[in-house]
């Protein structure tokens, strides 16, 4: 990366926070799901009750390994839970099971590297750990209470922590490689990965080294629910970072949060205390053993990891780059490709419109393509109906859009709006007669060789047919009629 | 009937099936019992008398229709009250938890419900289990059933007394450091810490969860394998529960223990043993070398070490145990001007002394900085003890020491001196350090107190142990001595 001489060098580095997705909590049978009444997925264990006792759950363990392998990590054939001593009202046992790291005790998988791409060039970003811990309950500010709630529904949920060196160089290169971690978490189906709704959380800390290669004092910010907002908030972080170096003040060392609507970062205003966590091995769990066979029966279950699915796209129908790269930024969106190919076999054509129509529908709605009405099924219904001219492209991205909004089939929607392609030449030639009749002056210049009035003339009849008419029946028509 | 309602908990079961007498008349007889010498002995928190008397007449009338019964139908048992029991008070003899009851039963609760046992009650201990004595109780201590004016020990005082004074046949406690062992010893009965991981603790309200342990409290050794067969085994709801089948204790006892060797641990006969304590364990070898049992010497260089790191080890987890004790979802919760003062306030009540200095040590040696001065340290202790239990069991099947350098100390007389307190245990602590199963047993008096031998198991051999005591037992009659309440 390109640094002009004398301005700082930023490092970043990130926590990545990732909610598994298993049917039940980490520690207890209890059931994971949102929008459930406050308080009625819990039980004594989650509700951290005096004698209840934390049974792991395995399938979160499996999801770790998942991603352990997908990042080329480590897998530590033994690891150790922790307690991580605080209290807050949303902690039960005021102490948050975890996997701490130091001497002897090692998390669930260290060492590890995602390969991004930036600036047009492949670039590895290390992981420094993968860890497994549970989540805490969620205060609730209730409208008109004095005090504050807590809901234990999210007490003990499944929670992945992903840790990478300060490898990162600046805050587009953080967007890329959380766009490239959650596509990750996506295809090996760890994780939803949506931001918006907490199930992908990320902290960064951010600091800049000078020209002197002396680092500056880093800050954490925290509170981004996007990844364009861990983007704005790094840029908003170092410009400050850089102002405070330029003008020669400290950097101090705290925790930030970000202000999406003001577009700002801030300091907490109480005082920072340097917490002390007390670490301690969880006398409750017995250290996870990971064997051999078990790790194979995750290998075994890995699904296809983006690059794979990249690749095997290109090679099986026959896609550029950029097409497969468009198709594969989710699970959802190369499943619904392949799915659409097995009902409409000419993948170039079902290609361009999920990158073209679709992805401009899912861009202007900020929305996703599982998130939609619209299905494999019915898209390949759609695409039948231009090869068969019973539609003009035209009237088909039209069609899409109704049918998406609408939550219905194209036939439906052809069939409610009469917008059925006219093809029939008795109908089409009585519309082109009168068209001609009422505009001899194109008429003529058509004959004088100007194939512009050409146009015109097929513009008028569409116009005239409400843009139903058949465009390739038209201008032969047309042809024919004006003699030219 | 003699002089106290019930001699055993299998002569009661034999007595209902052969219909000598039945579960109905026990219970009252028991709460008779109670009735006489409650008042003096203090040896429960809550007694649910009209729970017990409403289960004894179904017992009483599937026993009458000659139908088959699990192996407790119809015993009263008493808890001690870290127990958790369903929709029942729960107080682990703290402030805390005043008031406070679980919407679940314990492990070893639901066990002994399928296996019939009627629950009479939940007895005294101190707070959360922290001490030797039972005075640490919240709710007043419990008196020796020898002399009113001693402690019955600690801290599952009250399941001990309750079997010594004749109020029920068995009772279950937990073993941190010695806490079934110590009271079983002061008070004359049966205690059985069984090795780590043998019995489920679910639903036992933690102190130190690496060492806790919950186990039987018995006047005999049969008795307590009979409790033990009914509570142990694996639980899916506790990990460190261990995966080995269960020990079929009570089966084991036939076969006679001739030819094992008994290690005697030389080191705890040094200074600090009552004469007349060391006279009575010298007393009870020579009466197992008579049983044809090799007497062995060992040694256990680390005993000394032993008692200040269960000190920082202990507190460290109870620390992190009982931070959940804020005044914000259940218990006692005192108002304070904000979150933190709300927690200081609620604490500051909640907890008694002991508790408090327990925590304070705890959250000390895990603070950043004294981590590996202390709790990490200490895990090294730990690992030592360990191993030299394990050289002592290559020249011995079981190990002896006493349970307690002396019998039962006067109420009060060490409340002020915390060492001295912590002292009663430094025999039975080494034992939880090591995950080892012990067993106490009465061998004696020293001044009209009684005295308890300790035998120490190999892993998941209390098999062993409690064939040897069984033998001791029928060479014996110490365990037949009453104390004057009862």
């Amino acid at each position: 990366m390109a640094t002009p001489a004398g301005a700082p060098r930023t490092v970043v580095g990130l926590e990545i926070h990732v909610q598994l997705l298993t049917a039940s909590k980490m520690f207890c049978g209890c059931a994971v799901s949102f929008g459930a009444p406050p308080n009625t997925l819990v039980c004594p264990v989650c509700l951290g009750l005096p004698g209840a006792l934390p049974v792991l759950n395995r399938r979160a363990v499996d999801l770790g390994l998942r991603t352990a392998l997908a990042l080329g990590c480590r897998i530590h054939p033994r690891s150790q839970f922790h307690r991580k001593n605080y209290f807050y009202p949303d902690l039960p046992k005021n102490y948050q099971i975890s996997q701490y790291e130091y001497a002897g005790h090692p998390p669930l998988a260290t060492g590890g590297a995602l390969e991004i791409v930036t600036e047009g060039a492949r670039r590895l970003v290390r992981i420094r750990r993968v860890h497994l811990e549970e989540d805490t309950g969620r205060l609730v500010h209730a409208e008109g209470a004095s005090g504050s709630l807590v809901d234990f529904n999210r007490s003990g949920v499944p929670l992945m922590e992903i840790v990478t060196e300060p490898d990162l160089r600046s805050p587009a290169e953080a967007r890329e490689f959380l766009t490239a971690l959650r596509r990750l978490l996506q295809f090996a189906e760890v994780s939803s990965g949506r931001m918006e709704e907490g199930t992908l959380r990320c902290d960064a800390n951010v600091s800049l080294v000078g020209d002197d290669g002396v680092p500056g004092i880093r800050t954490e910010v925290k509170n981004m629910n996007s990844i364009r907002a861990v983007e704005r908030a790094l840029a908003y972080e170092v410009a400050r970072q850089a102002e405070a170096r330029r003008r020669g003040e400290a950097v101090v060392q705290e925790t930030r949060h970000w202000d999406e609507r003001r577009g700002v970062t801030f300091g907490s205003r109480s005082k920072e205390e340097a917490q002390d966590y007390r670490y301690f091995p969880e006398p409750d769990l017995v250290p996870l053993e990971v064997d051999e066979a078990w790790l194979e029966r995750v290998r075994a279950s890995l699904p296809e990891l983006p690059a794979a699915r990249r690749d095997r796209l290109m090679a099986a129908f026959g896609l550029g780059g950029a097409d497969a790269d468009r198709l594969t930024a989710s699970p959802a969106m190369a499943r619904f490709f392949e799915e659409t190919v097995a009902a409409f076999p000419d993948a170039r054509v079902v290609a361009n419109w999920l990158v073209g129509e679709v992805a401009a529908y899912l861009n202007e709605h900020g929305t996703e393509i599982d998130a939609i009405t619209l299905t494999p099924r019915r898209l390949a219904d759609l695409l039948r109906l231009i090869e068969d001219g019973t539609l003009s492209g035209r009237l088909a991205k039209e069609i899409l859009v109704a049918m998406i909004k609408d939550d219905l089939d194209a036939v439906a929607v052809v069939e409610a709006r009469g917008l059925r392609q006219i093809s029939d030449e008795a109908a089409l030639g009585r519309i082109v007669e009168e068209v001609l009749a009422a505009h001899p002056g194109p008429v003529a210049d058509v004959r004088a060789g100007k194939d512009r009035a050409l146009g015109f003339l097929v513009g008028q009849v569409m116009k005239a047919t409400g843009g139903r008419a058949n465009p390739e029946a038209v201008n032969r028509l047309l042809r024919e009629r004006v003699g030219s | 009937m003699p002089e106290t309602p019930f001699e055993t908990a299998r002569g009661l079961v034999a007595a209902y099936r052969a219909q000598r007498t039945r579960p109905s008349e026990a219970v009252e007889a028991a709460l008779a019992q109670v009735e006489r010498h409650e008042p003096r002995v203090r040896a429960f928190l809550h007694l649910d008398a009209e729970r017990a008397r409403t289960e004894a007449a179904a017992w009483d009338r599937r026993y009458a229709a000659g139908e088959d019964t699990p192996p407790l139908a119809g015993v009263p048992v008493a808890l001690k009250d870290n127990l958790c029991t369903r929709g029942a008070p729960t107080t682990c003899g703290s402030r805390i938890l005043e008031g406070w009851r679980p919407p679940y039963d314990a492990t070893v609760v639901a066990r002994l419900r399928t296996a019939g046992a009627i629950l009479l009650g939940k007895t005294n201990l101190d707070e959360f289990a922290m001490g030797s004595s039972t005075e640490n109780s919240a709710f007043g201590p419990t008196r020796n059933p020898w002399d009113l004016s001693r402690v019955p020990g600690g801290s599952s005082g009250g399941s001990a007394a309750a079997v010594a004074a004749g109020f029920v046949p068995l009772a279950l406690g937990s073993d941190t450091g010695g806490s079934i062992r110590l009271p079983a010893g002061f008070c004359g009965v049966v205690g059985l810490k069984p090795t780590y991981g043998r019995v489920s603790r679910y639903g036992l309200v933690a102190f130190a969860s690496s060492l806790d342990q919950i186990g039987p409290l018995a006047r005999d050794v049969e008795d307590c394998a009979l409790l033990l067969d009914a509570i142990a085994g694996p639980d899916p709801l506790d990990t460190t529960s261990a995966r080995v089948p269960p020990p079929q204790a009570r089966a084991a006892l036939g076969a006679a223990p001739r030819g094992l060797r008994v290690g005697v641990v030389t080191d705890a006969f040094g200074a600090g043993v009552a004469p007349g304590v060391a006279a009575a364990i010298r007393e009870a070898l020579r009466t197992l070398e008579g049983l044809g049992l090799a007497i062995e010497e060992v040694a256990l260089p680390t005993l000394e070490a032993a008692l200040p790191a269960y000190y920082l080890l202990a507190p460290a987890e109870a620390s992190a145990n009982l931070a959940r004790y804020d005044g914000m979802r259940y218990g006692l919760r005192a108002a304070g001007a904000d979150l933190v003062d709300t927690y200081r306030q609620t604490r500051r009540r909640g907890f008694g002394p002991e508790v408090k200095r327990r925590i304070m040590l705890g959250t000390y040696a895990l603070s950043a900085g004294y981590y590996d001065a202390y709790y990490l340290r200490a895990q090294k202790v730990r690992t030592l003890v360990a191993r030299d239990f394990e050289r002592a069991f290559a020249r011995a099947d079981v190990v002896v020491m006493p349970v307690a350098p002396t019998p039962a100390f006067a109420i009060g007389e060490r409340a002020a001196d915390p060492l001295q307190m912590y002292l009663a245990d430094v025999f039975t602590i080494p034992v939880n350090l090591a995950g080892l199963p012990g067993l106490a047993l009465p061998c004696g008096f020293d001044g009209g107190l009684p005295v308890g031998l300790q035998l120490i198991g190999r892993p998941f051999d209390e098999a062993t142990l409690l064939r040897v005591g069984h033998a001791y037992q029928q060479a014996t009659d110490w365990h037949r001595r009453r104390p004057p309440v009862a």
